[in-house]
């Protein structure tokens, strides 16, 4: 079995292909760095995106606050995560690196992007 | 129940409806503006060209052409009493065969039948003097120093501002639907329901003129849409002209223009077509190059670069050409003031004054009110006004300071002023402000503006809209739709 | 009216002017930022998306984190700044400058100067910049100010999207509508390659599997109050082939269709404009030819990283601060746009110090050269692992490089 995949760790583009040797062992081709092959791996096995975000924000200020996940999530929990963040609503004041939500059982943490002091 | 019963109700919130409102809000009657928009000047009205006409290019066998006459010598007073940006910069027609010049002076001799002052036939020399920016093949042309440019919609609502300053009721989404004449009135009928009486009627409505004659059970004739395609260069162009250039007439148009407007931006343009449908405004790639090309056999210099956008209006026109003004044969109390295109807007004054002196003639007792007040207040605008001016502004009125467009340089004060006089659409915002209009079409201020509409309303943002009825601009928050789990697709 | 005297004013508190501004105000200069919204930070903000900060801060920032970064040390800083403020007017007088700000506190303000700084960013180009036909109906915005609604004010543009251009922005935003519930159904991009990074074509389109139609222009919008739909047509060696147009119906029309240096203000005073960029003409000290008028950033040329912004920005302050020291370059010469590059900045170029140029190209390449000339002699060559119109190219000539040069004239770049 193989896949073919868009290296996205950097802006060249690599297009690279992941092959199963076996149940666990994958290797990947057409790399030109080891971050490359970092990221076939990861995509094959499970792949993961930063999720930027905003939520609602009761504030003079500004309406809503920007938030980003600490880690790249698994790309089947996206979804339910930003439905999840679209229900909550936070107040000022917010500090960025604050934690916005915290979804222990799914290793998922939800930090502010931004101050807002009022 | 006591304001629903009129002495004269106006269909049409067009320059036409506008004018004829605020010269009847000079007598002591009940008048009603009705406008089928969410706003008046929405119509035909919002696309025209600007131009006040130099009464030369029909005879005076025209009522058009006496209208246009007698219309163009009241802006200055208009100017004087209702504000609206209108420069007398003149109009250059530039012929470029011997051929063309033949027509020139058939347009000098029109000019003079009908006692134009100053008009001057112009050898190629004097023509490019007038206006260098001409192409250098032209051979000479005519100068109408009297002709002139106005904001149209600024006009309009300055007019109606006026009459219902001086008492016209205005009723806007009222779309006329059924009329019904019992003893000496009409029971007019809208399409959400709304009733209002009137003794008299004024079929002003431009486009659809047609079918509220029929509504009514007046005249039949039909009003065939004719459209206009027009280009915007951006308020720094160097191809922009001094004057209106015209090219000489065909039979159908007065031709593709070079608009300098009064607002420091230039316009080329009108195409015209004729079609069937009333509200078919699309432009094709086809056309718009069409103008151009033709402009440029003006002004050679005009770059597509400096375009900021490009739109297209309909004009009402009627078979035969002249504007259709009379008293009903067929109705009592009915006034037809169909088919005003151009030159419209110039004779729009002298139609009021017209349509007055029809309804007088047909029975209205018209009584001079004595608080009549001509004027409305001058709104003070940051792009006319120095830093000191600007300094004494914010003194007064702090919003003055906040600059909600950057590329028009109008202030949040204006803002509120249009929302607070009625227009509290993005386009009517637009229309009276000039926000949205410059070089980045909204892209800084659409938000900033929804914004200020919402919080001097009342109005939840959900339901602002572009220009009434189905164009909202944003009906929903984040949170509303679910996000599908489109990545465990894989 | 107020009056108000600065060493420096720097007209925009984005990315670009706050980089300059702190980088001056190191040297001691009293310095004054004016931005007109109520934050600095500027476009930043409502860039809400990862990505920024891997040159100069070597982690993976989003844009408020970037822009928070600089306006934390700028309000740690002695400059001054004024939100709110919009710049009215700018003049040359006497040996310096006088510059008319306006906002409702503390009202107009006359700022006397000796050095002004324009980084007041662009604008987006809009459907009459690329005179789209059809109808005028609500539902077509321009992708920043559907970012802008999207991301500071929380609403949904609509539920059905179609994206013209395939610049980063409008790949971002294709994906910021997936991730708000909205659906998109098409890109559109009237080049025949992607004109945005590929990374963000791989996670912002293919995770979504948005089809992205390259060579393809938008030819009609249709509906009358709302937009209800858009013929898409194909294009066969430039030429559009509308027997195979098709129609795709949405309620939404995004367009990312590049941006321009708002350069309104620049041109107001006589600074002259580069046509390829759209921004100020400037020397090698980024100073337009009138003295003491300088620019940077977006408003210069438009970046495509806002690292490359803040790096040319903190320079930029540096230059200021040179000016105003009574430091004078030394003779000057153009720098000329060869072969296969679209623009080359800064416009001039001089001997006696490192010089450091921004360019864009015109192709699509991998392993090129990058080959700099004066009057005909190589001077500097440099190898390009891959290079493509939408990635900017950076690279930099120290004063031995121009050694070899006995003649100095006018430098040539081109690409290979």
């Amino acid at each position: 079995m193989k896949k073919d995949l868009i290296c996205i760790a950097c802006p060249l583009g690599c297009r690279l292909t992941a092959r199963w040797l076996n149940e666990s062992a994958i290797e990947i081709t057409g790399n030109r760095c080891p971050r490359g092959e970092e990221y076939g791996r990861e995509e094959v096995v499970e792949p993961k995106r930063v999720v930027t975000a905003t939520v609602r924000l009761k504030s003079g200020f500004l309406k809503r606050l920007p938030v980003t996940t600490k880690r790249p999530v698994p790309k089947d929990k996206i979804a339910a995560l930003l439905n999840r963040l679209y229900t909550i609503e936070l107040s000022a004041p917010v500090i960025r690196g604050e934690v916005v939500l915290d979804m222990a059982d799914d290793g998922v943490q939800v930090l502010s992007s931004r101050t807002v002091k009022k | 129940m006591k304001e629903k019963k009129f002495d004269v109700a106006i269909i049409g919130g067009g320059v036409v409806g506008a004018a004829i409102a605020r010269k009847l809000s000079s007598y002591d009657i009940a008048a009603v503006l009705l406008e089928k928009e969410c706003d008046v000047s929405f119509g035909v009205s919002k696309a025209n060209s600007g131009i006040i006409h130099g009464g030369f290019h029909h005879g005076p066998g025209y009522l058009k052409s006496r209208l246009e006459v007698q219309g163009n010598r009241m802006f200055d007073q208009l100017e004087e009493e209702l504000h609206f940006p209108f420069k007398r910069c003149g109009i250059v027609v530039a012929a470029f065969s011997e051929e063309e010049m033949k027509t020139v002076q058939q347009l000098y001799r029109n000019g003079e039948a009908n006692k134009i002052i100053g008009l001057e036939l112009c050898n190629r020399a004097r023509i490019l003097e007038l206006e260098p920016k001409l192409n250098r093949d032209v051979v000479g042309g005519l100068y109408a120093p009297a002709g002139g440019i106005i904001e149209p919609y600024r006009f309009v609502f300055s007019l109606v501002e006026s009459a219902v300053k001086n008492g016209v009721k205005l009723l806007t989404d009222f779309e006329v639907v059924s009329a019904q004449r019992s003893n000496d009135h009409y029971e007019i009928r809208s399409s959400t329901g709304d009733i209002i009486f009137s003794k008299w009627v004024i079929n002003a409505a431009g486009l659809f003129a047609d079918r509220v004659s029929s509504v009514f059970g007046a005249e039949e004739f039909r009003i065939i849409p004719r459209k206009g395609e027009e280009f915007l260069l951006g308020r720094d162009s160097s191809s922009r002209p001094e004057h209106v250039i015209f090219p000489v007439p065909g039979a159908v148009s007065k031709g593709i223009l070079v608009i300098p407007t009064v607002e420091g931006t230039t316009m080329i343009g009108p195409t015209a077509r004729e079609q069937e449908s009333k509200d078919d405004f699309s432009t094709t790639e086809e056309n718009l190059n069409k103008v151009f090309s033709s402009a440029r056999r003006l002004i050679p210099s005009l770059s597509q670069r400096e375009i900021i956008t490009s739109f297209a209006g309909l004009r009402p026109a009627l078979k035969g050409g002249d504007f259709y003004i009379g008293i009903s044969g067929q109705q009592p109390g009915f006034i037809q003031v169909a088919g005003i295109q151009s030159p419209g807007l110039t004779a729009v004054p002298a139609i009021a004054e017209y349509v007055k002196d029809l309804l007088k003639k047909d029975g209205l007792v018209l009584t001079e009110k004595i608080d009549y007040d001509p004027s409305i207040p001058d709104l003070p605008r940051i792009r006319y006004s120095d830093n000191n001016e600007i300094d004494s502004l914010i003194k007064e009125n702090p919003a003055f300071g906040r600059i909600v467009c950057r590329c028009e340089s109008v202030s949040e004060a204006e803002i509120v002023a249009a929302v607070r006089n009625g227009h509290t659409t993005l386009d009517g915002v637009k229309f009276y402000t000039r926000a949205q209009m410059g070089k980045c079409q909204g892209g800084f201020c659409t938000d900033r503006i929804v914004k200020i509409i919402s919080r001097e309303t009342g109005m939840d943002i959900g339901s602002i809209t572009k220009r009434g009825r189905g164009t909202y601009l944003a009906r929903n928050r984040i949170g509303d739709f679910e996000v599908k789990d489109e990545y465990s697709r894989v | 009216m107020n009056t108000a005297e600065f060493d420096t004013l720097v007209i925009g508190g984005g990315a670009s002017g706050m980089a300059a501004a702190l980088s001056a105000a190191e040297e001691g200069w009293k310095v004054v930022i004016v931005e007109r919204e109520e934050f600095l930070g500027g476009i930043l903000h409502q860039c809400i998306h990862n990505g920024f900060g891997l040159h100069y801060f070597k982690e993976e920032l989003t844009g408020p984190e970037y822009a928070e970064r600089f306006s934390d040390m700028v309000e740690s800083s002695k400059i001054t700044v004024y939100l709110n403020m919009t710049i009215m007017d700018i003049m040359k007088e006497g040996d310096g400058l006088t510059v008319y700000g306006l906002s409702m506190d503390p009202g107009m303000v006359r700022f006397k100067v000796r050095a002004v700084v324009f980084a007041n960013g662009c604008r987006e180009r809009n459907r009459g910049n690329i005179g789209i036909p059809g109808t005028r109906p609500s539902g077509v915005f321009t992708a920043g100010l559907a970012q802008r609604l999207v991301n500071l004010e929380g609403f949904v543009p609509g539920k059905e999207c179609v994206i013209v251009g395939s610049g980063d922005i409008g790949l971002i935003m294709a994906r910021r509508m997936s991730w708000i519930g909205a659906n998109v159904k098409a890109v559109v991009e009237i080049q025949p390659n992607p004109a945005g990074l590929t990374r963000n074509i791989v996670q912002c389109l293919n995770d979504f599997d948005i089809p992205l139609y390259l060579s393809h222009v938008v030819g009609k919008i249709k509906g009358k109050e709302r937009v209800e739909g858009v013929e898409v047509i194909p294009l066969e060696n430039g030429i559009q082939q509308p027997e195979k147009m098709f129609s795709l119906e949405c309620d939404t029309l995004l367009l990312a269709v590049g941006l321009v240096p708002d350069n309104e203000l620049a041109r107001k005073i006589g600074v002259e404009l580069n046509q390829e960029t759209g921004g100020p003409v400037v020397d090698s000290r980024l100073m337009t030819a009138i003295e003491g008028v300088f620019a940077c950033g977006n408003l210069l040329h438009v970046h495509d990283l806002v690292d490359f912004v803040t790096e040319e920005s903190s320079r930029c302050g540096k230059f200021v601060s040179e000016f105003l020291i009574g430091k004078r370059p030394e003779k000057q010469y153009r720098t000329n746009p060869g072969k296969n590059v679209k623009y080359i900045v800064p416009n001039y170029y001089e001997g006696a110090r490192e010089n450091v140029f921004y360019m864009r190209t015109l192709i699509v390449k991998n392993n090129a050269i990058l080959s700099v000339k004066v009057k005909g002699t190589e001077i500097y060559r440099k190898k390009l692992r891959h290079i493509q119109p939408s990635e900017m190219i950076q690279f930099s000539l120290k004063e031995e490089d121009f050694k070899l040069i006995k003649d100095k004239g006018v430098m040539e770049v081109s690409i290979e």
